[in-house]
């Protein structure tokens, strides 16, 4: 695809803010039309930099930024008609919900009749039709955030950013709100920009996520790729729950790996990602719920020994020690047919050699 | 205030009574001076004392002819006229310049922001009389000295660093991402200011401007040095009035402007209320 295809572009973006440490190294990335589209990192990562690069807030160091297709890192922040949600709301305290909502607009000149009529559907929008003589002092903090959201949305920007914006919610509230950003985003074809750290957050509403890691895309991949197929050790950690062995790389042939694991010295063969060659240290990577306990017949084997067991309803909690990892977590299904488990007892366990990814070592 | 605890010590209960009697005592240390002006602008002698008449609160020993003789002589009107020709001005100014320095000082990276605040702030530490002489001997070389602008420009400099203060006071609380805010949604940089911040800081920048009012209204060393005949202020007028004719017209004068004082200083009482309203930290 040409680059005018992608709604935004950025071309080996970096950024310093003093000169000696980039924040950003090398940025790249094109988002598509219409792309809900997460940048999820811890703090410090770089995400938000990049964020309020493409608002216009922060200059770029090096490399360019394209909106539609022509550069805009020239291009001052009210003139690139970006929409954008903040983490605080930054909603204007002296004006109602209505006038809130018509900035955007009497700002661009609209007649007054044509930005109340939008006000109004915006408002219709987040479910907030009572509210627009309201102030922003007088709303829930669930009811300011929707408020920002219509008021980022109203004048129709065909790219929203959204830095965090559910961070000061409480859980409840947070999970209703991206359930209902992401019916909005899928109702009016917008393209999306996020910022967040929760990576729940991340793999509800995203197309795709960049995991960001000390100024470095990870990984850049839709939900389900992150979570089954982690590139490297960072994402395979930071993407959900993860069980990690470390060992030392045997032999390599094809895209199987034979590794022998510290402690223990037990030999497991998994997929050759990012490994490095024969001899060189490795993490292992399997989800707690890619692994079989009992004497099953997978080409895998070991035996683990039960630390804790946590019950948690639907599934049982089982922690044990394996190989050097005494934080082996395996979730056992809350059914019939599994034998209950004891704390002390050891048991197999086992998995499937493509649920076992050989990474870096962190 | 809260009620003495059932367990108070009796040394506690002996603080509790002496710490309101000490507040009491600052009060009237404060306020007396003040207040024993206003019956005597009311005399009806010619005097600065209280008469007989008026201790027996007998009407003969009040009169308004202080005030009539404030309202119609012409020394009196003239200096009303040139002081409410000089403050407007200069706390236009003031506000101006103080608003725009606090607002330029509040940015994120300015170099030497410490000296420079320091530098605007100086006219108010340093001693009145050291800035006089220092603006009388500036304004001669360039020809400001004895006329309405150099007066203007000097009480302007006067007014400035309490603008200065109060709105970089205001702007501690102002939100930098409705800035931020405002321009993702294509205001430029001047609507911003005009819309958005302007209208927050708007107490901020009144309670400044008040404040640069009465300094330049009550001023009288600088506009001694720096003024001419044709300058010549309501407190300069008093200041003469003291030291030549010791006229009982100056406490008419006196409590004229303790009562735009008072106005003063409740409609910035007002208009804090007000923009605590608008920000929803109290119920409407």
């Amino acid at each position: 695809m040409d680059k005018d295809d992608y709604i935004v572009r950025f071309e080996n973006v970096q950024k310093s803010y003093d000169g000696e440490t980039l924040v950003v190294k090398n940025f790249n990335i094109d988002i598509e039309r219409g792309e809900f589209l997460t940048m999820l990192g811890p703090s410090g990562s770089g995400k938000t930099t990049c964020l309020m690069m493409l608002a216009g807030f922060e200059p770029a160091t090096n490399g360019e930024i394209y909106l539609n297709g022509s550069p805009i890192n020239n291009v001052p922040p009210h003139k690139r008609g970006i929409g954008m949600v903040f983490q605080n709301y930054a909603l204007f305290p002296h004006m109602s919900v209505a006038e809130n909502l018509a900035f955007p607009l009497k700002v661009r000149g609209m007649s007054k009749s044509d930005s109340e009529a939008k006000v109004k559907r915006a408002l219709g929008m987040v479910r907030l039709d009572e509210f627009g003589g309201r102030r922003p002092g007088q709303l829930s903090g669930g009811q300011q955030q929707r408020v920002a959201v219509a008021r980022a949305l109203v004048f129709e920007p065909d790219l929203v950013l959204m830095d965090e914006p559910l961070g000061a919610l409480d859980k409840n509230l947070r999970e209703e709100m991206q359930f209902e950003i992401k019916h909005i985003h899928e109702s009016l074809g917008v393209s999306v920009v996020y910022v967040t750290h929760d990576q729940s957050e991340a793999l509800t509403m995203s197309n795709r996520i960049a995991v960001f890691n000390d100024g470095v895309v990870q990984q850049l991949a839709a939900p389900e790729v992150l979570y089954e197929k982690p590139e490297n050790a960072f994402v395979a950690q930071f993407i959900g729950e993860n069980n990690k062995l470390t060992g030392k790389v045997t032999a390599i042939d094809g895209d199987i790996a034979q590794v022998t694991l510290d402690g223990g010295g037990d030999k497991v063969a998994a997929l050759a990602v990012k490994c490095g060659g024969v001899g060189e240290k490795s993490q292992l990577s399997i989800r707690p719920e890619r692994v079989i306990l009992g004497d099953e017949d997978v080409p895998n084997k070991m035996s683990g020994k039960v630390v804790e067991l946590i019950y948690l309803g639907d599934h049982i909690r089982c922690r044990m020690e394996v190989g050097d990892s005494s934080e082996f977590i395996v979730k056992v299904a809350n059914s019939h047919a599994h034998a209950a488990l004891k704390v002390g007892e050891v048991t197999p366990i086992g998995w499937v050699t493509e649920d076992c990814r050989a990474l870096d070592v962190l | 205030m809260a009620a003495l605890p059932p367990y108070a010590s009796s040394a506690q209960i002996a603080w509790h009574y002496g710490f309101r009697t000490i507040c009491a005592l600052i009060f009237l240390f404060l306020m007396l001076p003040i207040m024993v002006i206003v019956p005597l602008s009311f005399n009806a002698q010619n005097f600065f004392t209280f008469t007989r008449e008026m201790l027996a609160l007998d009407p003969d020993g009040y009169s308004l002819k202080h005030y009539n003789d404030f309202f119609t002589n012409s020394d009196w009107q003239g200096a009303l006229g040139n002081s409410l020709r000089i403050a407007p001005m200069a706390t236009l100014l003031s506000t101006g310049l103080g608003t725009l320095a606090a607002i330029g000082l509040s940015q994120q990276h300015v170099p030497f922001k410490g000296a420079i605040m320091a530098i605007l702030i100086s006219p108010m530490i340093v001693p009145l009389i050291i800035s006089a002489a220092g603006m009388y001997f500036f304004y001669s070389r360039i020809g400001l000295q004895g006329t309405y602008w150099g007066v203007v420009l000097a009480h302007a400099a006067l007014g400035t660093p309490f603008v200065i203060i109060t709105v970089t006071a205001t702007l501690v609380g102002f939100d930098r991402s409705l800035v931020r805010a405002a321009a993702s949604l294509g205001a430029n940089p001047v609507t911003t200011f005009v819309k958005v911040q302007m209208p927050l800081i708007l107490p901020g920048v009144i309670s400044g401007g008040l404040f640069a009012f009465i300094t330049s209204f009550d001023e009288v060393v600088v506009v001694l040095f720096v003024g001419s005949a044709g300058q010549k202020t309501l407190p300069w007028q008093m200041f003469t009035g003291l030291r030549e004719q010791i006229s009982p017209t100056i406490l008419a004068v006196a409590t004229v402007l303790i009562a735009i004082s008072i106005l003063l200083l409740s409609t910035l009482e007002l208009l804090r209320r007000r923009s605590e309203r608008l920000r929803g930290m109290s119920p409407g």
